[in-house]
């Protein structure tokens, strides 16, 4: 079992930890025609939209209260409805996340009952739906604010609501699964995951759906809320999920959810790379299918060719690349559920892990091939890493990378000095063979350079 | 410093600021003042001000008092170069907790900044107040006298919590801090006749090393840059200049009017970009020391930049020649880049006048003539709408905007914080040349803007159709 240090130190050097506003408005763009709201002052927003336009390289819709000093003395319930129907007016959204930040938070407004005033005094907002989250600055990560987002976005009845099309009369043929996507999975990894799903023929409700908003496709209009994403439709059909696959750890509050809810059963995934991970979400997937199969024939578990056939490939990767990953020493600085995966899919190669730290708790923390994980910072893995052969964490680790002489390999949020990150897929089998390839790579190629050979072939 | 309202006003109202100068009554400081509209609002805070304008003294620490928001989401991100010391890219937060935020921060934040100054020894340490920590009211000032004390390094606190107001007032609260800490407080080792200090100019992607060659070769001394690639004790010493020259932004106004008052240091209002505002820039600086052998040698120096400078422009100039550009972004940037395009032969459409002085409004309305648009507001729609309308080739903006053109497929060329590229003193003008024209010349467009095959068919299918149908 791992023991997990949460230092406290009095000063963070280097932050690791980005706030849970952050990551609740990332949550929320997964949802079509939505306007994420901080209520705050304004430069939370601002800073968190540079962090997402940086990262996705898309437009972010995002927007705020823009709370001053007089109004958080006052209250801020004027500026909520002011931005509320401000939004409406100019932007047109179909859904609105509300979310708070530390100012709002310290503050300590009643958001509930704003709301609800809200609601009363402009019948015109009766068919928007308005999901709230609370998630103060100072408390928890980025994780923990999209976890609460989510736990918020399946909490809400969205029965009242007209969606955009109205809703199928019959059921379609194909059973259909609701999906919960942690923060650890990239518009990329989404897409991939949906595939693999629909490959079942299952029909996937993704919840949220960054592989429609994020993903980076041009639209014919320019628009200024996110164009795709889960649709207000969909979410309304939650109900009709025969099950939920939770992907991540911090999803699994949100699974409960849905099944004190609905009835829905679930399933924690809380890896989808590696072999072993990804078989047994593949797994459970088949047993989807054949439990809705006519028991008095025989049942076939039937995995889709394509499937089986990555999966032969994964091996031979996991074959060709293994030489490189053999008892290389990486240090880790990532979010819980990424971490974990990460962690686990290098140990299965043969790596070892040299040092982890994270930002935030989770059970999973218990579990990770390394005798203790820090609660910390970059100062934290910095000081861990003297000696290792790879540094994972996001693009803030270049500078430590370099004082380290060691590469860098980058993951999490936020990655400015990369391209692609939107498409990127690092899960199933085909995301792990990409992810062993391109790690594999940077180990092959510091090899390579440091090995005796190399030098002498220089000097000649 | 404290912040009281008295103190706010005041920087709001510089007696040296335009933007107060020409207006009377209601309208007075509106463009300072205007406060972020709920639902609307996009632009940073006070804290991102102040930071933006001291974060680029390079070998200081600059710790956040606050929770993870104001740090966490920013920290390393600024495109402000250093040449020597790396501490001013280093994230420093007190983090805060929900117990702190409960009992207040102010025993975490004395620990912080004795853990900081023990393991990293900066020069300095700036401490920013933030949103939380000015609302449960934690001591800054005495945190940071008895930590100077005890640590026996310069600590500055910072006052610019996010909800006090814009960015713009930001920048002046950070001037403020270094008015009442910083300057004046150590001496230089040497002066020279010709000390001057450059205002307002951060060094974004190292523009300012475009630039010192330039006014060393015309035998001017940098006493003090503020604060782009300072070090904490250049500013310390600043008040010993000839002359304080202000770099295209009124941004740091304050500290200009500050030290005339003080120290009896005049002050002028620069651009460095375009080739006659860099012209103009090293004539007005010669003219205030009013020395003939000086003046010579800058106008040499102008002659040999400009001869070189048209022959490298040259071959930019035939490709750019009457290509139509909007242009939005803010204040003294508006005109100064309205004339560095015009020298390039491209004909400026239309502009923004966000942030600009009346004075500001007359240059540019002089430079774009009768035709030329001015856009007061400008919101993503309306900027797309004014391109369409003028059939403008291309966008210079913000980074902000940056998807407003791309998502519309308009060649688009960032002229703000963010870029990459120095555009400043005549190597920048050859740089943003090179940049302009490979942004409008891209073979990138026809790709972008062109329908695929079945798309095409389709169309013409559909008109097929049509015509059968009459
Ligand atoms: S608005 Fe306040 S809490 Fe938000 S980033 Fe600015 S200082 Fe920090």
């Amino acid at each position: 079992m791992t023991t997990i240090l949460s230092p406290n130190k009095s000063l963070s050097v280097n932050p690791l930890k980005m706030s849970q506003p952050l990551g609740a408005a990332l949550a929320f763009l997964g949802l079509k025609g939505m306007m994420p709201l901080f209520h705050g002052a304004q430069g939370c927003t601002a800073f968190a939209k540079v962090v997402l336009v940086r990262h996705f390289r898309e437009s972010i819709p995002l927007s705020t209260t823009a709370m001053t000093e007089v109004s958080t003395i006052l209250g801020g319930e004027d500026h909520v409805e002011q931005a509320i129907l401000t939004i409406v007016d100019k932007y047109k959204p179909q859904v609105i996340g509300l979310l708070t930040t530390g100012l709002t938070e310290t503050r300590g407004d009643d958001m509930g009952g704003i709301l609800q005033v809200i609601r009363e005094r402009n019948p015109k907002l009766n068919n928007l739906p308005i999901i709230f989250v609370s998630t103060p600055d100072y408390k928890g990560s980025l994780q923990d604010g999209y976890t609460a987002a989510i736990e918020s976005i399946v909490s809400t009845d969205y029965g009242s609501f007209t969606p955009d099309q109205p809703l199928m009369a019959s059921v379609g043929m194909q059973p259909q699964v609701t999906i919960l996507c942690s923060s650890s999975l990239s518009p990329g990894d989404v897409e991939e995951l949906k595939a693999i799903v629909e490959g079942f023929g299952l029909t996937p409700i993704m919840i949220p759906d960054l592989s429609r908003s994020l993903d980076g496709h041009l639209e014919d209009n320019p628009h200024t809320v996110t164009t795709g994403g889960t649709t207000l439709t969909q979410l309304q059909q939650l109900n009709r999920s025969c099950f939920t696959l939770a992907v991540g750890e911090s999803m699994r509050k949100a699974a409960q959810i849905l099944e004190q809810r609905f009835g829905t059963k679930y399933e924690v995934f809380s890896r989808l790379a590696g072999l072993d991970g990804v078989d047994a979400f593949l797994w459970r997937l088949s047993q989807i299918i054949t439990s809705r199969c006519d028991h008095h024939f025989p049942i076939i578990p039937n995995i889709p060719a394509y499937l089986q056939r990555q999966r032969r490939q994964l091996q031979d990767t996991i074959l060709d690349t293994h030489f490189y990953f053999g008892g290389k020493k990486v240090v880790l600085a990532l979010e819980p559920d990424l971490l974990h995966q990460t962690a686990w899919l290098l140990n299965s190669m043969g790596a070892k892990i040299q040092g982890a730290v994270t930002t935030t708790k989770s059970p999973l923390l218990e579990d990770l091939p390394i005798e203790t994980v820090i609660i910390g910072d970059l100062e934290d893995l910095e000081d861990l890493a003297v000696g290792c052969d790879l540094v994972i964490t996001n693009s803030h680790g270049g500078p430590i990378a370099k004082r380290l002489h060691a590469p860098l390999y980058r993951m999490g949020y936020p990655v400015f000095d990369q391209l692609g990150n939107g498409q990127r897929c690092l899960v199933g089998y085909r995301g792990t063979m990409q992810f062993l390839f391109d790690v594999g790579n940077i180990l092959l190629e510091e090899e390579v350079k440091h090995s005796p050979c190399s030098s002498t072939y220089v000097n000649s | 410093m404290k912040l009281t309202k008295g103190k706010i006003n005041e920087l709001l109202t510089q007696p040296g600021c335009e933007h107060n100068h020409k207006k009377e009554g209601e309208g007075k400081n509106k463009s300072c003042t205007q406060q972020a509209q709920p639902g609307s609002a996009q632009g940073g805070c006070a804290f991102d001000g102040a930071s933006i304008a001291l974060v680029p003294i390079t070998d200081a620490a600059h710790l956040v008092h606050g929770s993870i928001a104001c740090s966490g989401n920013t920290w390393g991100s600024r495109g402000s170069l250093s040449s020597g010391p790396n501490t001013y890219k280093m994230g420093f937060t007190t983090d805060l907790s929900e117990n702190d935020v409960i009992f207040g921060g102010e025993k975490k934040l004395y620990q912080a900044i004795g853990q900081l100054i023990t393991r990293y020894h900066p020069a300095a340490v700036f401490v920013y107040s933030t949103c939380v920590t000015a609302l449960i009211g934690d001591d800054l000032d005495a945190v940071c006298k008895a930590a100077s004390n005890k640590f026996e390094t310069p600590i500055v606190p910072v006052h610019a919590p996010g909800f006090v107001g814009s960015k713009n007032l930001g920048n002046r609260l950070g001037g403020e801090a270094l008015l009442d800490y910083v300057v004046g407080t150590r001496e230089p080792e040497y002066t020279t006749p010709y000390d001057i200090n450059l205002i307002g100019e951060y060094n974004i992607a190292g523009e300012m090393w475009g630039v010192i060659p330039l006014l060393e070769k015309a035998g001017f001394r940098v006493l003090s840059k503020i604060t782009g690639d300072a070090r904490y004790n250049e500013v310390c010493y600043a008040h010993r200049a000839k002359l304080n020259v202000m770099i295209c932004s009124k941004a740091l106004i304050n500290m200009a009017t500050a030290m005339k008052e003080r120290y009896d240091i005049p002050f002028i209002e620069e651009s460095f970009y375009g080739v006659a505002d860099m012209n103009r820039c090293l004539r007005n600086i010669a003219a205030f020391f009013g020395d003939a052998a000086l003046q010579e040698r800058v106008e040499n120096l102008i002659e040999e930049q400009t001869l070189k400078l048209d022959i490298a422009l040259a071959p930019y100039r035939q490709r750019l020649e009457g290509k139509r550009m909007v242009l939005y972004t803010g204040g003294v940037k508006s005109w100064s880049i309205v004339s560095a395009a015009q020298d390039l032969g491209i004909e400026v459409v239309a502009t923004s006048t966000k942030k600009s002085t009346e004075e500001d409004k007359a240059r540019i309305k002089q430079l774009l003539g009768q035709d030329g648009i001015m856009l007061e507001k400008g919101s993503p729609e309306e900027l797309l709408r004014v391109i369409e309308k003028t059939k403008a080739d291309l966008l210079v903006a913000g980074g902000r905007n940056q998807y407003t053109a791309l998502k519309a497929r308009i060649p688009f060329l960032d002229v703000n914080q963010e870029r990459h590229h120095p555009y400043a003193g005549y190597v920048g003008m050859v740089e943003m040349a090179r940049e302009l024209d490979e942004a409008v010349h891209s073979p990138i467009w026809r790709q972008v803007r062109q329908a695929a095959p079945w798309e095409i068919w389709q169309q013409e299918h559909e008109s097929l159709l049509h015509l059968e149908a009459e």
